[in-house]
């Protein structure tokens, strides 16, 4: 199961708004577009001067140390927070003044740092909840168990384990979501997330907590997919294994400010990286 | 492995059998002459009760959310429904009708009642949203309490705070402090019934929809049902304005089975009551809300015989019985004989 990944080479070419975008994306509108996007918490510039553009079926990745305002970065992306400064285009329309609600509608997707999943519910469930949006009749016809319910609860079933098979947990339909161990309800959110059917899709620390073998095969099961739905994905994520095997670009954050963005290559060679990781040589 | 879904339909058509059963001996046992009047007169009012627990059970159980303004939907029920059955007494003649229209008129009055207070108050959470129910309960017994309403040959009068009404003959329906003075006891067991069935068939259905399933994601977890496109507000609002409804038609039914009703019998005490029963029979779980609504109910009248010791005794029963409930032994007693009792299907 835990195969090494294999790693491609993806060459990166850059955009307008001083960001990258993989070359096969570069005829197309980037999916989303930062400009300028900064935010404050009374005095303190918690992200500051963002600019960043994610190709359409790229996986991009966000790093940077512990408080560096990455998880408030997803927080303005799905708009959990509104921005002080700057705009956000998601394929190419400004999110200003739109809800967390209406992000998710126009195709933004996303996973917790500490996860949140409806834990009384089972795993279909949480699932179906997802499909909220994709399998739609109305409360009389659910109540009254009219056609519409049959027809969309039967589409809705199926299409939970399909994209439960995803993760092989299919098996895990009916249980608790809450009984189920760490590695899996990590899984359980991904899956929930692409039920929303999204175009973009956040993912904050997917590895936390995985052993190293549970990691190669998440790995594998983020560019799967990438590739099935063709979908752009930016991740958080502290394991520079993951980072750097399977990140097109990254995106390197501190103190709120991009000190560094480009391929893994690229980052790994950036001083102020190593710095900002590592602390300051000492001079002499 | 837990069978989650498959354990919960189970749950709901246990508890539609369990009703059918009980609804059936019990009209034997009253039809055959076993059952003492006092008991007999209960029997609508426990219905009443049962509905009032399910119906708050979707709001504490459910949705999430403590309300302790449920008396103020059942009042907005019972007096609205009073006031349809004594309006219409001699335009509908069938009193099952009447009963029938007087419960519906009662659901839609306590949903807008549900509706209005709603709005603004589901932006609130937790406790801030328990303390504006309970003031919402103690307003609408003020209104009511001031509120008269007469029937003549032209129809409704109704007038606020003092008695006013202009009437060529006719009868006053509402008295202010006085309530109904005069209800005509319309009420039948087999209504009550059909009401708790009503009840479970929207309840559980309910549940187990799109519709249910959002409002339960609400619940676990706002943030994470946001974040995958539910709309809070709605979903919300729409379990509240439910459960509304059905403690309106629960009121209706409650109202037309006394032969008086006055706005204090629907105060803070009878909330605290109905979430009684809910967290005595379980958040969520519907047939816990019915045993300990009728248990609850029927209790201190096979306890008028200990006059003064009855409230005494009722809150030690009370108490012990939410003891028991949270006891790991006699729960673990009670899960190894539901088991074995699976394991045998």
């Amino acid at each position: 199961m835990s195969s090494p990944f294999q790693k491609q080479e993806t060459k990166m070419v850059p955009v307008p708004s001083h960001s990258i975008v993989p070359e096969r994306d570069v005829d197309k509108a980037p999916i989303l577009e930062c400009r300028h996007l900064g935010i404050d918490f009374g005095g303190l510039h918690a992200v500051s001067d963002l600019n960043l553009a994610i190709g359409r079926t790229e996986i991009a990745g966000l790093i940077g140390p512990n408080g560096a305002g990455k998880t408030t970065v997803f927080n303005l992306l799905t708009k959990v927070y509104q921005p002080t400064r700057g705009t956000i285009l998601l394929d190419g329309m400004d999110t200003a003044g739109k809800t967390t609600v209406q992000i998710n509608k126009m195709g933004i997707a996303r996973t917790f740092q500490n996860i949140r999943l409806f834990s009384n519910l089972s795993v279909e469930d949480n699932v179906k909840i997802g499909l909220h949006n994709q399998e739609v009749y109305s409360t009389a016809s659910g109540i009254l168990r009219l056609p519409s319910f049959w027809k969309k609860e039967k589409e809705a079933h199926e299409r939970a384990l399909e994209l439960l098979s995803i993760f092989d947990m299919q098996d895990m339909a009916d249980m608790k979501a809450g009984s189920l161990p760490y590695g899996a309800q990590r899984r359980l959110e991904i899956v929930r997330a692409l039920a929303t059917n999204p175009s973009l899709l956040l993912l904050d620390e997917p590895a936390a907590g995985m052993n190293p073998s549970e990691t190669a095969e998440l790995m594998e099961n983020i560019v799967k997919i990438r590739d099935t739905f063709q979908i752009a994905i930016l991740l958080i994520e502290h394991d520079m294994n993951l980072v750097m095997n399977i990140c097109e670009g990254i995106c390197v954050l501190n103190f709120g400010q991009v000190i560094a963005k480009g391929t893994a290559a690229e980052i790994q060679a950036n001083p102020a990286v190593i710095e900002a990781y590592l602390g300051k040589k000492k001079e002499g | 492995m837990k069978k989650l879904n498959f354990k919960s339909s189970l749950d709901n058509w246990l508890t539609y059998a369990g009703v059918i059963i009980a609804f059936v001996v019990l009209q034997l046992l009253a039809s055959a002459g076993g059952m003492s009047s006092a008991l007999k007169g209960q029997l609508v009012p426990v219905c009443a009760y049962i509905v009032m627990a399910l119906s708050l059970n979707l709001t504490v159980g459910v949705l999430g959310e403590l309300s302790l303004g449920h008396a103020g939907f059942m009042s907005v029920g019972a007096f609205s429904g009073a006031v349809t059955a004594a309006a219409l007494a001699s335009a509908v003649p069938s009193a099952g009708l009447r009963l029938m229209i007087a419960m519906i008129v009662g659901a839609v009055f306590a949903a807008l009642a549900g509706v209005l207070i709603g709005v603004p108050v589901l932006r609130l959470n937790g406790d801030y949203l328990a303390i504006v129910t309970l003031a919402f309960g103690e307003i609408i017994k003020s209104i009511v309490t001031n509120l008269y309403i007469g029937v003549d040959a032209n129809g409704l009068h109704i007038s606020f705070l003092k008695n006013t009404l202009q009437m060529e003959g006719g009868k006053m329906i509402m008295n202010g402090p006085m309530g109904v003075p005069a209800n005509t006891k319309i009420a039948t067991f087999l209504a009550g019934f059909i009401l708790i069935m009503i009840t479970l068939v929207i309840i559980f259905n309910l549940v187990k929809s799109r519709s249910g399933r959002a409002i339960m994601a609400l619940r676990d977890n706002r943030i994470a049902a946001e974040s995958v496109g539910i709309n809070v507000t709605k979903y919300k609002l729409m379990a509240f304005v439910i459960s509304a409804a059905l403690a309106g038609a629960a009121g209706s039914l409650f109202g037309l089975s006394q032969n008086t009703i006055v706005a204090t019998k629907f105060d803070f005490n009878t909330s605290i009551l109905v979430l009684v029963f809910v967290v005595l029979g379980g958040l969520g779980r519907m047939w816990g809300s019915i045993i300990a609504a009728a248990a609850l109910t029927i209790l201190p009248e096979l306890l008028r015989e200990f006059s003064e010791y009855r409230m005494l005794i009722y809150a030690i029963v009370l108490i012990l019985v939410m003891l028991a409930t949270n006891n790991p032994t006699i729960k673990g007693f009670f899960a190894k004989i539901f088991k074995r009792k699976g394991a045998e299907e």
